[in-house]
């Protein structure tokens, strides 16, 4: 019986309490535990960047950080991205620009990307693409990635 | 299964050191390398768990009296952010703009790259040039007891360091380099992102009208650990940098590294490999 500890966080701007084994990763934790499927689970050791969420705005693999580590941090996920009747700008520029294809990797890739934008207001298609090195997709190629974000990017300006 | 019985957190560092005494504790930081290591079972846990994360004084990047001190919390991201360091120790930042990607940049710490010793470790290379020590602490008679250990020193072998069971890596220390000092570091693999090192080198020393002094040559993933390359840097040391000073420099690299095949790459190409960075890198630093 492996030991348990209880934490608790701000997910998606709502408080979570929550008692989780204390080798547990944060995206068995957000899958299993708390039935948020939306974070997917591919290599398992940072090399896809499929797992990728915020924490305490800065993105991470969640598949490598320990849930205990959430402990009075703030988290979100890509369910937190959209408000109540529409889809995050980032997300319906993805859809709009045909980058989404099987869209296993999207999530990670979404959040990823609004990262990079908010950051940088600046952001060049070369910052785009070195930003981007931590996330894989096997379907679409990347050109239609790079399309949605710059589309983004763009349009804030 | 984890055979954790004790999951701690501490927020001050006479806690942590405290519950180390006894040894037999699995540090947490970022995660980044205990998280794949003890998942596929190269690692097992010790008995109490220890999330370092929160312990104050061990966030900070500081020059005190002439000495830059950077805490073992800080993030590979900190360091390439760190308006300090890239004036006065930009071979740090260079280094960390090569590491992993932005994910793991975020989450991984200094410390932990460290403690890691891999052969390849990405911040050890510059840090080697930079001459840096490692501060270990640990809990003896009733206080917070601190070492230093020079860094050149601190590795034994892929994945072993001269820490003990009690000791915790609580900061890196390197003296301000010169005002003519001059550093670079390259490494290589077949993509950019999140690529651990076929080889990497970095060199450093006093750049005064074109020769080098107080040069420090390192070497990663080119032996058993990261490594001092001396007979390199007495090639190199008062000597013009000219192309035949670098020519000799790169071959006497190439003959201080004892390489592996491994799934990576062969010997030879990481033998090849040192001699055309040890070029490559003292040309970027001839142009500084």
């Amino acid at each position: 019986m492996s030991l348990k500890t209880e934490i608790s966080f701000r997910l998606n701007g709502r408080a979570v309490s929550v008692t989780i084994p204390v080798t547990m990763k944060t995206l068995t934790m957000l899958r299993e535990v708390l039935g948020m499927t939306g974070t997917k689970y591919a290599c398992g050791e940072g090399e896809c960047g499929a797992c990728t969420i915020r924490l305490d705005g800065r993105t991470v693999n969640s598949c490598l950080m320990y849930a205990v580590d959430c402990d009075g941090r703030e988290l979100v996920t890509i369910e937190g991205l959209k408000t109540e009747n529409a889809l995050h700008p980032m997300q319906q520029s993805f859809v709009d620009h045909g980058a989404i294809q099987c869209g296993f990797c999207m999530p990670g890739m979404i959040m990823q990307a609004d990262y990079l934008a908010q950051n940088n207001p600046e952001l060049s298609c070369e910052d785009l693409r070195r930003g981007l090195e931590g996330n894989v997709c096997r379907c679409t190629g990347y050109t239609k990635v790079l399309d949605a974000v710059t589309a983004v990017v763009e349009a804030r300006r | 299964m984890s055979d954790v019985q004790n999951y701690l957190s501490p927020h001050r560092l006479d806690d942590a050191v405290k519950a180390m005494a006894g040894g037999d504790t699995t540090v947490l930081c970022g995660g980044t390398d205990l998280s794949p290591q003890t998942d596929s079972g190269l690692r097992e846990y010790a008995g109490t768990l220890m999330n370092i994360r929160r312990i104050e004084g061990l966030s900070g990047i500081d020059l005190i009296d002439g000495q830059i001190r950077i805490g073992a919390l800080v993030t590979v991201t900190g360091i390439g952010n760190s308006q300090l360091l890239d004036e006065l120790a930009p071979v740090l930042v260079e280094a960390a703009d090569q590491f992993a990607s932005d994910q793991i940049r975020n989450a991984a710490s200094l410390g932990g790259n460290i403690c890691n010793a891999s052969p390849a470790g990405d911040m050890i290379i510059p840090l080697l040039v930079l001459d840096a020590v490692v501060e270990l602490s640990s809990w003896r008679q009733g206080t917070v007891h601190t070492r230093q250990v020079s860094l050149d020193e601190f590795f034994t072998a892929p994945g072993k360091t001269v820490r003990q069971e009690n000791e915790l890596l609580t900061a890196v220390i390197f003296d301000q380099p010169a005002e003519s000092f001059v550093a670079h570091f390259r490494k290589s693999g077949p993509r950019p992102a999140l690529e651990i090192a076929t080889v990497s080198v970095g060199i450093g020393g006093r750049l005064e009208n074109g020769s080098l002094s107080g040069v420090r040559v390192a070497m990663g993933a080119v032996a058993p650990t990261p490594l001092r390359a001396r007979s390199v840097e007495a090639t190199l040391e008062g000597k013009t940098l000219d192309a035949e000073t670098i020519r000799a420099a790169a071959v006497d690299a190439g003959e201080q590294a004892t390489p592996i095949d491994d799934v990576r790459a062969s010997a030879w190409y990481r033998r090849h490999l040192v001699c055309v960075f040890t070029e490559e890198v003292l040309n970027d630093v001839l142009e500084n």
